[in-house]
């Protein structure tokens, strides 16, 4: 049961950076020419590879309790503020995400951008596209790696993830634009309540505390959380009629 | 100096986000609860509890 949940969590959370990093590079392909956006997103998958090459031994290195207490605190503030927005956005408080409006946005500044060659590439499009993916992919990182640490497995962390780099790639080099189709809210709506599921239950860990039923109180948790979420969007929709 | 800046502002950002009450709303739970437990208190239900606080004030925040 929770290496289903791992699995699926890292997947979700993967997922939707790797569509929000594909839009980027999308933009930059398009505008500034496919070979200096393709080898921005090789280096930054090459330096992502060796953030979590280097990290990742060194957290298994780090006692299981004070790692699911400082992991759980960083999941629960990571988690809160995804929850967070999605609320926000489910009730009307802030505008959906829109990665046709981004991809536009994207666009319409690569176009504008002066050329500048350096080391035979258009420095903007290699940029624009390494700092998308780098930034994005960060997210993926710290959450496979500290998911996969505080369980025990990095490598079922890495699987959620895998699937999801090769679902967005496949679908992304099939359709050659923005994936606005894809539930973007719905999905962090669910990585928000994954994380802060888990934040909450290895933060109280971590802390000491023993939860009932050891990992059986983790779908409890879940239902926990599901719920408060579902009664605020309620709540805020009743406050704010017109948006509802 | 604005280097050591913007990196400290990225991971600002990255972990803390738009609302820094509700990190240290955290962190006063996680202590909150480690001290419980310390003192002989099984307080596995500190920490759902105070989610639900702190989710609920920064969203009032955030919609006031």
């Amino acid at each position: 049961m929770t290496a289903a949940f791992l699995v699926a969590s890292a997947f979700l959370a993967s997922a939707v950076e790797f569509v929000e990093a594909l839009t980027i590079v999308l933009a930059s392909g398009v505008t500034r020419g496919w070979r200096s956006s393709l080898i921005g997103l090789g280096a930054a998958t090459v330096a992502l590879a060796a953030i979590v090459g280097a990290l990742g031994p060194a957290l298994t290195l780090i006692p299981i309790s004070i790692l699911r207490l400082v992991v759980g605190g960083l999941l629960l503030a990571f988690g809160l503020q995804w929850l967070r927005k999605a609320i926000l956005r489910s009730s009307g408080y802030k505008a959906l995400h829109d990665e046709d409006a981004i991809f536009a946005q994207e666009t319409a500044e690569a176009r504008g951008a002066e050329v500048e060659k350096r080391a035979g590439l258009d420095w903007y499009g290699f940029t624009l596209s390494f700092k998308g993916v780098l930034l994005e992919g960060l997210e993926v990182a710290f959450i496979v790696l500290t998911f996969g640490s505080a369980q025990g497995s990095i490598a079922l962390a890495a699987l959620g993830a895998g699937i999801a780099l090769v679902l967005v790639a496949v679908v992304g080099v099939l359709v050659r634009a923005p994936l606005a189709r894809v539930p973007e809210n719905t999905l962090k709506f669910a990585v928000g309540v994954m994380l802060t599921t888990f934040g909450i239950f290895w933060s109280a860990e971590g802390a000491g505390a023993d939860w009932p039923g050891d990992d059986a109180s983790l779908p409890v948790v879940l239902v926990f959380v599901c719920a408060l979420s579902f009664a605020a969007v309620a709540t805020l929709r009743r406050r704010r009629p017109a948006f509802a | 100096m604005r280097r050591i800046r913007a990196f400290g502002q990225f991971w600002w950002d990255f972990v803390v986000g738009d609302d820094w009450r509700a990190a240290a709303g955290i962190v006063l739970a996680i202590g909150a609860t480690a001290s419980l437990v310390a003192g002989g208190v099984d307080a596995w239900w500190l920490m759902p509890i105070a989610v639900a606080a702190i989710l609920w004030l920064s969203l009032r925040r955030a919609a006031s």
